[in-house]
């Protein structure tokens, strides 16, 4: 499947991952970021439960330096 | 003493620190939190980005200033309305855990003036999702009253453009807003070196907010612990209150039983 992810295509992907899979297929660790999926805010709590689609667009974010 | 006691309370939380301080422009994540320990700052703030996805292994903020020993005050920095804002706080919300925000929607890139139409709109949006607003906003004193009245936790007014270090431009403004306001007011940018600070502290500000002023200091430790005492020292002066200002001379000798 093909997820859109910070704006980037990231094609190829496994069908059926979660958002944990993902994480961990990306090397992001789970406790620094948070995902949001098509808009919505992905409860890090339902990261092992959510299977992700075919076309979703996904942001990670994180804390950088900032005034 | 006295001042040993007087704490700092936004929303409920305390803070023994009155200095709150920024983390952009340092050179290294490492020289931050020096800065932060030099400062004794118990909040800082950040801001919310992309991860970087082709390096995962690059140094993350959270590794050098610990988010359970220091709160972290996520920004809306960069965003220019306020459904970004609102979009922004609610991932921070999840990435931290915390609802203590930084609101602030900029206009022209130029001056960085905050777009006070778009901050009151996006403040009531993030009130009403459950959100405990420090809201950076103009030095007017109208606008200060309105957000106020919507329940912001804390109300942050330029002391000058951000990151232009000209200090206090107008005090007078700052001094209507620290005498009608009942939450915590909190200069919030302009700070350009230690007296500007103390100034903002001796108009009875409860706290300054600076990020540039000790990340851009060629010695941004040395100019960090100085902040924390002139922060300490416009406060004190503060409490202890000032002698009135005189036209004229007066001795401090008496002239009495001269020889």
């Amino acid at each position: 499947m093909q997820l859109i992810i910070n704006g980037e295509t990231y094609a190829d992907l496994k069908t059926d991952m979660s958002m944990l899979d993902l994480l961990s297929h990306l090397n992001l660790p789970k406790a620094k970021i948070a995902v949001e999926r098509n808009k919505e805010i992905v409860p890090k709590s339902s990261y092992a439960t959510i299977v992700l689609q075919d076309g979703d667009i996904l942001e990670i974010i994180t804390f950088i330096g900032g005034g | 003493m006295a001042a040993t006691q007087d704490k700092l309370i936004i929303a409920g939380r305390e803070f023994s620190s009155r200095l709150i301080i920024g983390t952009g422009k340092y050179e290294t994540y490492q020289q931050n939190a020096d800065a932060l320990t030099a400062s004794g700052a118990d909040i800082v703030t950040v801001a919310v980005r992309r991860v970087n996805l082709t390096n995962p292994d690059e140094p993350l903020l959270v590794d050098f200033i610990d988010p359970k020993k220091t709160v972290y005050l996520p920004n809306t920095a960069g965003c220019f309305t306020g459904e970004d804002a609102v979009r922004t706080l609610r991932l921070a919300r999840e990435a931290g855990g915390w609802d203590l925000v930084k609101l602030e929607v900029l206009s022209d890139p130029k001056h960085l003036y905050p777009d006070m139409e778009e901050t009151m709109r996006a403040a009531k949006l993030l009130i009403a999702d459950g959100f405990e607003v420090m809201v950076y906003c103009s030095d007017d004193p109208v606008f200060a009253r309105k957000l106020e009245d919507l329940g912001c936790a804390a109300i942050m007014p330029l002391g000058a453009p951000i990151g232009s270090g000209l200090g206090i431009q107008n005090q007078v403004n700052i001094r209507l807003i620290v005498e009608q306001t009942s939450v915590p007011v909190i200069v919030d940018a302009g700070v350009g070196t230690a007296s500007d600070a103390a100034i903002a502290m001796e108009l009875g500000c409860d706290g300054v907010l600076m990020n540039t002023a000790i990340a851009e200091a060629k010695d941004p430790i040395l100019m960090a612990k100085a902040m924390k005492h002139a922060v300490k020292a416009g406060r004190q002066a503060y409490l202890a209150g000032r002698m009135p200002r005189k036209k004229y001379a007066d001795p401090s000798s008496p002239l009495a039983g001269l020889i």
